[in-house]
């Protein structure tokens, strides 16, 4: 077969879009995702047992289920929670596009609280001690010593993490959303140029994912010489 | 103020076309999810289990294609590697193309989705089988060799059946990893669960209830293999040696 790596030379623009999308979409859903993923591993951790019951079925909930179908749920819902959020006439449509963004700020919620969780248990249960004795309060002794304490225990594994979420946004093609991959096979579908399309895709994540994860494992050894 | 009015009775309302009711549909997606899941698991443990065996052995050009393997499958998007099975790699396959051609859709896309799926967690149970045997004493392979076992009797006699026994947790959560991945499959035209579940919801604008049930299906399927897997970790403990018992 005849192979025309031309066809990419120009939809370059229009793919680098995309994949800017896919950047920001990986930034911000990271960001959130810890946000969020660390007050819900401080609500599972919590004493108060209707809390972390909460808690613990939301993040049991989100990992039973492909993302695919979370995904779906949350095109479906968003319009209809908005409405009733606004008390508009209408479900409220916000677009693909920022709906895959607040998917996955809650999606991925749920791994980084299991991530966040080990981290704070791997913490010495003296520290929470010495924390208090010294009279800070709960809100003190998390954000001064036991918070700090449990990210730098886990960069390597809440990157490793967000390298999966970077190739986990592909999949808001379901939603017809354009990021890289959505992109991408909207030119291939338009030119018929399917194969040269979808293999430059795979190069391009290959070797970013390929180098991102390089790059965790030296910091690993590097933080493991450390400690 | 439009609201959305639930109607569970949904399932059992006949299809535009007739003669069947959409639960049937979403059974058929039920078993192309499950048929999809187990024929790529076969084809995972298989070739997982021969990668993660080889990143072990002394051989460095051995342990060089097992790492090569991995990687390559752990650093594109699963979604990307579909598409690839599906558009790309029949079309450097001649004969397979066309096959393609002349083939039912639904076959093509079956077997692009379980080579895709198989392959794709083949990378990763290589990675737990090699952790696996790479976290036994190293005396189990010394003591081996030095009762005059070959190489491959040390992995088949020794090495493997221990490892095997060790990964089976985190093989565990691969299983339900593949089962939800199975989902990705509907980018192909696969019509399996999630795709079902969508079709209803187009089909009846009864979203809510077609996704509430594919919801709870795909819970009872994650829960059934876990029970399944706890079963045979249960099993084939070794007494003394790793804690005995299912459920973690």
């Amino acid at each position: 077969m005849h192979l025309d790596f031309g066809i990419i030379a120009g939809a370059l623009p229009f793919l680098w879009k995309g994949f800017q999308y896919t950047v920001q979409l990986t930034a911000i859903s990271a960001i959130g995702g810890l946000f969020f993923g660390t007050l819900l591993a401080l609500a599972r951790l919590s004493s108060n047992k209707w809390l972390s019951m909460a808690a613990a079925g939301y993040v049991n909930l989100m990992r039973s289920i492909p993302l695919v179908l979370v995904i779906f749920w949350f095109f479906f819902l968003m319009p209809v929670i908005l409405q009733s959020l606004t008390g508009a006439e209408r479900p409220v449509q916000i677009g693909a596009e920022r709906t895959a963004i607040i998917t996955f700020i809650m999606f991925e919620a749920a791994y980084f609280c299991e991530i966040m969780r080990a981290g704070i248990q791997s913490i010495p249960r003296g520290q929470v001690n010495s924390a208090y004795a010294l009279g800070l309060t709960y809100g003190q002794a998390m954000r001064l010593v036991i918070l700090p304490q449990a990210f730098r225990n886990m960069i390597p594994v809440l990157l490793t993490q967000t390298i999966i979420l970077f190739q986990d946004t592909s999949l808001v093609y379901v939603i017809s959303a354009t990021d890289f991959v959505g992109a991408a096979s909207k030119i291939a579908q338009r030119d018929g140029r399917l194969v040269e399309m979808y293999l430059f895709v795979a190069v391009v994540y290959f070797v970013i994912c390929y180098t991102l994860s390089y790059l965790v494992k030296r910091l690993q050894k590097k933080i493991a010489v450390i400690r | 103020m439009t609201t959305y009015l639930l109607n569970w009775g949904v399932f059992f309302e006949e299809l535009p076309g007739g003669g069947e009711e959409y639960w049937q549909l979403i059974l058929y997606g039920v078993g192309w999810t499950l048929a999809v899941s187990a024929c790529a698991w076969v084809i995972a443990l298989i070739v997982g289990s021969i990668i993660g065996t080889i990143r072990t052995t002394t051989n460095p050009w051995l342990v060089r294609f097992g790492n090569g393997w991995v990687e390559l499958f752990r650093n594109v998007p699963l979604l990307v590697q579909m598409f690839l099975w599906y558009f790309v790699i029949p079309e450097f396959i001649p004969p397979l193309k066309g096959w393609i051609v002349r083939a039912e859709p639904v076959h093509a896309q079956f077997l692009s989705a379980v080579l895709c799926l198989g392959l794709f967690t083949s990378a990763r149970i290589a990675e737990q089988v090699r952790a696996g045997i790479q976290s036994l004493p190293r005396g189990q392979r010394a003591a081996g060799m030095a009762l005059g076992l070959t190489q491959p009797q040390v992995y088949r006699y020794v090495l493997l059946p221990m490892g095997f026994r060790i990964i089976i947790p985190p093989l565990t959560s691969e299983t339900m990893n593949l089962i939800k991945n199975s989902s990705v499959a509907l980018t192909i035209g696969l019509a399996e669960l999630t795709f079902r579940a969508r079709e209803l919801g187009e089909y009846t604008f009864n979203f809510f209830e077609a996704f509430t049930a594919a919801t709870l299906i795909y819970i009872v399927i994650a829960m059934t293999a876990n029970r399944v897997m706890a079963r045979i970790e249960k099993n084939v403990a070794v007494p003394g040696y790793i804690a005995g018992g299912g459920g973690k």
